[in-house]
């Protein structure tokens, strides 16, 4: 029988690689029209992909085409609007001769779209007014500074294809092309990749139900997929290409968005997008696994309990509520996302976006923020930062389910304890002077902070830390160093509640005495990669910055040694004597 | 500045040399034949069955003991020659001593029985029986296990891991009878059962059978159990072979003064191996626990460091995990009914969980055991050492309740039941 459930997740897992050789894209007129705002630039680009109109076309050629039509539509458009040579000529031979001014230059320029290039020379062009040049040489390299810069800002942006919009266009018209079996057999293709591999996990974890009770670990250190070996790999390289292709070239997933175009339209009555089908895999990832997890301790209810509370934040806060807000006309928001992990709460577009949707915004705005200063504090004052990173967190949600195969591949070394510290810090500083900087434009309106931007501060956060540590190596790297790389190298909002419950908390995990024998399955399984053993082994409590509290020490334990508990913050770091 | 030599790295020498360098300056030497790097070897079950690595069950990481100039060497001594203060290893080197701590082990205890030499037969001590038992047990499908103790259930626990059909023959009418109460123990015996294992109680091994390779067993009743697998764990015995013919005096064990001294001066003993001339009061002479091994290991630094220290281990403590079924004790624990001591015993209908709280005349706490729940150790020594009374004891269970929280309590059903 768990042989059967196997070959299912294995099926599943095949139709889902499956999707994108066998879907394919017809491009028509109306859809480019459909997709592409402004007739004059539709028309543009439709002439250019005359070529493969009505035909079935691969993803792969289809990006290559439209990559190539963008280029010669931007061509063809410069080529109309972009000063010309001979005009360049002439404003030069002027400067040489006179010092500029606005009616002197207009004059020069003649043609149909004269009206376009006396404007974008005016906007770019207007602090040469009043000035002279001793050669033709000298002018004529400034001149060719600002066509570059009419072109690159005024002429591509408004007229023809800037990078944003080639992205949005290439998405866009991927989506509403697309053909093939998630068109064709929604259902069905939905039950055949991902309802098989439910199934077929569902089944697995089910079948663990005729053993009895109690830790199993047994060959965790064998299995292919759970001890660095090809089976790791391969999940690894998975997870880690997916991971890219979403944040950075989501274009190529369309096949595998369209899979969950039902789920989209029964919960928000429109198709779906690639953050939605990535909220939707998130969320069955951590309902299926957490049922997993569940059936792997159910002789611990405080694992029980701890699994259905990520699993509940996770669908109802994370992926249902903000859905339904947006079905409500309210702004799209994840009440439990705390600042700064949620390093974009502070963001212009987002404080606009919550001021704008009046009293429940306001309610937003103030309940994020209340969270993040007072909310934060307090919870890991009085519990530990258990109560968020493995009871609320979607992050740790993930970790403790889907993840939670993979917790013992996490370093124990001093080194890696050293890393950790730098690390995490790091990203935490980084994020909070990001959040100033974006803070100080938000209020002055100045974009330079000690002359740094703040915008490519915000960039540079949110593709390195947000999508490249969160998401690429966070998860990526689970078959390889665990399932917390993110949380302990990296999460700001960790590096923050870590900083309390050294300092001032109530949470420890309690050393029983004498009774530790050293054999080390505490440290082993402890997925922030704590050396739990050098404490227990010495008679003293656990009180570590990284620790989750995720219990698992604590289970694995053959001897009762340790327990998470919270009591009188101040006597937390004696050693209880029983070990000299 | 002396040198001290330690023979052994187990956790009695090893703690031994931690702490001395701890609190000294001298040269350390600690020398093992077994494994370079301390390991823990409770832990070894865990490599087999593939929670672990080996290198998981180190519990400092290979670095440590150059930072704490604490010499490693891998090496079988064969000699000591205390009036020439040094050691000899197999090899023919000579090590001189100024002070020389013997943290030897145990070694299993054999079966006199023909047979014993096939292959697929053998104990489960050291890292190398470890890896003989991987080999061993390769395409293994029966395997008997001999022994009612602690080795023995954990080998059980191994075989079966590996879905190999296992029979545990036990010499007591219960398992581990000779330490536990009669509840507990028959409470064992049912989660033994209840994993899939074969157990075969009042019966040991009498003929061993097979070519080469074991093929079969006999037990007392004359029933014969095929096999490819016998596990012999019916007990360890001190590791003192090569004394023998040194100056240094045994009986059962190296015999050792209040201060953990042999006979002769600047040779100590400490762990397995060591019997004690008078043991402290209600504790036996030989105690082949984790945590005697670690106290000794402890008091005998102090002895070096600070001079004369008596071995005190305080109040007795111990715990094991059955399969799945853990087991804490503390203080004076019958494992029979005892003229001057009663006890009250609780055990859940529910699942597998018992406490009993042993009482004296007085009828104040000198014992106290738990299955399947976890219990404090520094309560439980507290309510033992000031003698407090069973109503107290049950009025405070919350105290002494080590479960993980948000776990079922006990504490309410313990209070208010019958006392058995």
């Amino acid at each position: 029988m768990q042989k059967i459930y196997t070959y299912l997740i294995i099926a599943g897992f095949f139709v889902f690689l499956a999707i994108p050789f066998s879907s394919f894209h017809v491009l028509t007129p109306n859809t480019v029209h459909e997709v592409i705002e402004g007739s004059e630039r539709a028309s543009l680009l439709d002439n250019e992909l005359r070529s493969i109109m009505g035909g079935e076309i691969g993803n792969l050629p289809l990006q290559r085409q439209l990559n190539q039509a963008f280029e010669v539509a931007n061509g063809s458009i410069l080529a109309k609007y972009s000063l010309t040579d001979e005009q360049i000529g002439n404003v030069a031979g002027l400067m040489v001769t006179n010092r500029l001014n606005k009616s002197s230059i207009d004059s020069l320029f003649s043609g149909p779209e004269a009206e376009f290039q006396k404007s974008a020379f005016s906007n770019y062009g207007n602090w040469l007014y009043g000035k002279a040049y001793a050669t033709e040489e000298a002018s004529l390299q400034v001149l060719e500074t600002i066509r570059e810069n009419i072109n690159n800002y005024e002429i591509i942006p408004k007229l023809g294809f800037d990078r944003y919009q080639k992205k949005n266009i290439k998405y866009g018209l991927a989506k509403a092309s697309l053909t093939g079996p998630s068109i064709t057999h929604p259902w069905l293709t939905l039950f055949l990749s991902f309802g098989l591999i439910i199934i077929g996990t569902l089944g697995l974890s089910f079948a663990q139900l005729i053993e009895p009770a109690g830790i199993k670990n047994n060959d965790v250190f064998k299995h292919p997929a759970t001890s660095r070996k090809w089976l790791g790999g391969i999940i690894g390289v998975f997870l880690i290409g997916f991971y890219i292709i979403l944040y950075f070239y989501p274009e190529f997933m369309i096949s595998w968005v369209a899979i969950v175009d039902p789920i989209s339209y029964l919960l928000k009555g429109s198709g779906a997008g690639h953050f939605f089908l990535y909220g939707f895999i998130y969320t069955v990832s951590v309902l299926v696994m957490g049922v997993r997890m569940i059936i792997k301790y159910r002789h611990n209810r405080y694992q029980i309990i701890r699994t259905i509370s990520v699993m509940f934040f996770q669908t109802v806060l994370a992926f249902l509520l903000p859905e339904i807000l947006v079905r409500l006309n309210q702004p799209y928001f994840d009440f439990k996302n705390i600042w700064p992990l949620d390093y974009d709460f502070f963001f212009d577009f987002e404080l606009n976006k919550l001021i704008a949707s009046g009293q429940i915004g306001i309610f937003m705005l103030v309940w994020g923020i209340t969270l993040a200063l007072i909310g934060v504090p307090l919870f890991t004052y009085f519990y530990g930062k258990r109560w968020y990173c493995s009871w609320v967190c979607g992050c740790g949600g993930l970790a403790e389910t889907l993840g939670d195969p993979f917790r013992q591949l996490s370093d124990k070394s001093l080194k890696a304890w050293k890393f950790e510290q730098g690390s995490i810090y790091t990203v935490l500083v980084f994020a909070v002077v990001m959040t100033i900087g974006v803070l100080y434009t938000y209020f002055t309106g100045a974009s330079q902070v000690l002359g740094i931007n703040t915008f490519s501060m915000r960039e540079v956060y949110g593709a390195v830390i947000g999508a490249g540590f969160a998401g690429v190596i966070g998860t990526g790297f689970y078959p390889f160093m665990g399932n917390r790389v993110w949380c302990r190298f990296g999460c700001p909002l960790a590096g923050y509640m870590g900083i309390i419950q050294r300092i001032k908390s109530r949470f420890r995990i309690t050393t029983n005495g004498g009774q530790c024998i050293s054999c080390g399955n505490c440290s082993t399984y402890c997925e922030m990669g704590i050396d739990v053993r050098a404490y227990a082994q010495k008679g003293e409590n656990i009180v570590r910055a990284s620790c989750v509290g995720c219990g698992v020490c604590a289970a694995v334990c053959p001897r009762g040694v340790l327990k998470l508990e919270n009591g009188p913050s101040e006597d937390r770091f004696e050693a209880n004597g029983f070990i000299k | 500045m002396s040198k001290v030599v330690i023979i052994g790295n187990g956790i009695a020498g090893i703690t031994a040399a931690r702490h001395i360098r701890k609190d000294s300056d001298h040269e350390i030497v600690v020398i093992s034949a077994e494994s370079k790097y301390f390991f823990s070897r409770t832990a070894l079950m865990y490599i087999y069955m593939g929670h672990m690595k080996f290198e998981h069950t180190q519990p400092y990481e290979n670095w440590f003991w150059n930072k704490n100039n604490i010499q490693l060497v891998q090496a079988y001594v064969t000699k000591i020659e205390s009036d020439k203060k040094h050691i000899l290893l197999q090899s023919g080197e000579v090590i001189p001593y100024d002070k020389l701590i013997l943290a030897l082990g145990s070694k299993p205890r054999e079966m006199p029985l023909d047979g014993i030499n096939l292959l697929g037969v053998q104990s489960l001590y050291s890292k190398q029986d470890l890896y003989l038992m991987e080999i061993n047990t390769e395409g293994v499908k029966q395997a008997v296990v001999v022994g009612g103790g602690l080795i023995g259930i954990e080998m059980a626990e191994m075989l079966h891991s590996r879905g190999i059909h296992v029979t545990l023959v036990v010499r007591e009418d219960s398992y581990w009878n000779m330490v536990l109460p009669a509840e507990e123990s028959q409470m064992v015996n049912r989660h033994i059962i209840s994993r899939g294992i074969d157990l075969k109680l009042s019966q040991t091994v009498s003929e061993i059978i097979g070519d080469t390779k074991i093929e079969r067993v006999i037990l007392d009743d004359k029933s014969i159990l095929n096999c490819q697998f016998l596990g012999i764990t019916i007990g360890v015995d001190a590791n003192i072979d090569f004394l023998k013919n040194s100056e240094i005096e045994t009986n059962r064990g190296i015999l050792v003064d209040d201060n953990l001294q042999t006979n002769i001066e600047d040779i100590y003993a400490i762990g397995d191996c060591v019997e004690l001339q008078n043991p402290p009061e209600g504790r036996r002479a030989m105690e082949p626990v984790w945590y005697t091994g670690r106290i000794m290991g402890e008091t005998v630094a102090a002895n070096i460091c600070h001079g004369p220290r008596k071995y005190e281990p305080g109040i007795w403590f111990n715990s094991a995990k059955f399969f799945d079924l853990e087991y804490q004790t503390y203080g004076f624990v019958p494992s029979s009914p005892q003229d001057g001591y009663d006890s009250f015993y609780w055990e859940d209908k529910k699942s597998e969980r018992s406490i009993r709280i042993v009482l004296n005349t007085d009828k104040t706490v000198v014992g106290i055991v738990s299955m399947g729940i976890r219990i404090r150790h520094e309560v439980c020594e507290n309510w033992i050492e000031s003698g407090k009374t069973l109503d107290y004891a049950l009025s405070h269970l919350a105290d002494i309740d080590f479960d993980p929280e948000l776990c079922r309590k006990f504490e309410k059903e313990v209070a208010t039941s019958n006392p058995v």
